[in-house]
């Protein structure tokens, strides 16, 4: 394979003037989100220079607390980025529930995947924990915040359907099972439709990433399928960790529906 | 059966003392907002009181799971709550949360013939007119025959005349089996009519109990 062609910096510059045409044509035609699209697009310029400087020091430090260190703070970037992103009213419970799925569902596939899949030693090695914590982190923070916001909505939409199968005898998690079935498959869809059309539709980010720095495709597309199924495996566990344990949070210790409001 | 103490609840509820007795047909009456919703969810542990004591069958119905009660003691909602899925599926929804037998499809249409819904089994529950879901969702409750059955104004969509057959027909069965029947109307003349015993409620207060002769069976 060729080697990488490194983007000159004037270059990166020339890159912008796809933002100048949004913008330009954004305020021609009086959408009016120009200010929006400019922070949004400084925003991501700043936050990755900075991440790129961050990542070369702690891949040069390569210490097993910094890779730690750094994975927690993911995690609790992610937790927030959930209870920001959640539109409805969520309770205390609710939020503590979401904290331990993300916690659980995402740490336990990055183990996995990190020993099993790549096999790598250490396994905190900071160059493949930190990216591939971040894909698994990300697409199970976008899975939950879909999910318990579904879960919510649905508990609320249908209280009376929820209380009429408890005042015929259900039990909390029959009662409830539709409406956590139904989140279930709002939080999985985004990733399970992303596989579907994988390598036909698009080429993900990450494969395009490795062919662009001189990977070859096929290696490239050996990883691309590890972390789609990664993925897979640690949004489906956050979200079925959020309702195993969310749909309780609904009822009390009666078994009676609690105030949502 | 039920033994209401000093039951006080928000600002809906204030019952010194109630009892509703076993295998009668008690009918609980006032107007709209004067709660007796409230007082017939505390019957199947839909809401715990805030003050008071309520026992069933002689034990605190705190102590009872809860599951396990209103499998003993279903509520009919006003407003029927139908599960998406067919007829035979609405029927069977109660016995199956129940974990109760499966009955044949002749009974099953036995039970939509005695309150003359003329539909299969396989069309679908949704489609039905908000009297009909009203009719299915009594059929449910008589397939469970529970050893009380909670009616909150559970013909409120029907017309006289089937109004009328429902009623006789979920009453006349739960006497041939010795159950217990507490029916929420704001008609005084259905509980003349089917009460045995008549709770009249305002404003959240027991304000007279009478025992009433039957005119029908």
């Amino acid at each position: 394979m060729n080697d990488i062609v490194e983007i000159e910096w004037w270059r990166l510059v020339a890159a912008y003037a796809f933002l100048v045409i949004v913008l330009i044509i954004t305020w021609k035609q009086g959408i009016g989100r120009e200010k929006e699209i400019f922070i949004s697009a400084l925003r991501m310029t700043v936050q990755l220079l900075v991440m790129g400087y961050v990542l070369v020091a702690v891949f040069d430090i390569n210490h097993f607390l910094l890779s730690l260190g750094v994975l927690g703070l993911m995690e609790l970037f992610a937790i927030y980025n959930v209870y920001q992103r959640i539109k409805v009213k969520i309770s205390r419970k609710l939020k503590t529930v979401i904290a331990f799925s993300m916690l659980l569902g995402t740490g336990l596939p990055i183990l996995y995947f990190l020993i099993v899949v790549i096999n790598i030693e250490p396994w905190w090695e900071a160059q493949y924990l930190i990216p591939i914590a971040g894909m698994l982190i990300g697409n199970s923070m976008t899975g939950i915040a879909l999910g318990a916001e579904r879960l919510v909505n649905g508990m609320r939409a249908q209280k009376d359907t929820v209380e009429g199968a408890l005042m015929l005898g259900a039990t909390p998690y029959i009662a409830s099972r539709p409406v956590v079935n139904g989140a279930f498959n709002a939080a999985t869809m985004p990733v399970i439709n992303s596989m579907m059309g994988m390598g036909i539709v698009f080429l993900p980010g990450m494969m395009t990433g490795q062919i662009l720095s001189g990977v070859s495709p096929l290696v490239a597309i050996e990883y691309q399928i590890a972390i789609m199924l990664g993925l897979l495996g640690s949004v489906s566990l956050t979200v079925f960790t959020l309702m195993h344990f969310g749909y309780k949070t609904f009822f009390n210790q009666d078994a009676q529906l609690v105030d949502m409001d | 059966m039920f033994v209401l103490e000093n039951i006080k609840y928000k600002n809906i509820l204030d019952i010194s003392e109630l009892v509703i007795p076993q295998g009668k047909v008690t009918c609980l009456v006032g107007e709209s907002g004067s709660g007796k919703t409230t007082l017939l969810k505390h019957l199947n542990k839909m809401i715990s009181p805030d003050e008071g004591k309520i026992n069933y069958r002689d034990k605190d119905i705190g102590s009872f799971n809860p599951v396990d009660l209103r499998r003993e003691v279903i509520m009919l909602p006003q407003n029927p709550v139908i599960f998406p899925g067919s007829i035979r599926e609405n029927l069977l929804t109660g016995l199956n949360f129940a974990e109760k037998s499966i009955p044949g499809d002749e009974e099953l249409y036995d039970v939509l013939k005695s309150l003359k819904l003329n539909k299969g089994l396989e069309e679908d529950a949704a489609v039905l007119s908000g009297g009909e879901k009203q009719r299915l969702a009594i059929c449910r409750i008589m397939l469970m025959l529970p050893e009380v059955l909670l009616l909150d104004e559970p013909t409120s969509a029907l017309d006289d005349e089937t109004e009328e057959i429902a009623i006789k027909e979920v009453i006349s069965k739960v006497r041939m089996n010795g159950k217990t029947v507490v029916l929420v109307t704001h008609s005084a003349e259905i509980a003349e009519r089917f009460g045995e015993i008549i709770i009249k409620i305002r404003d959240g207060q027991v304000v007279n109990r009478k025992e009433a002769k039957l005119n029908h069976e």
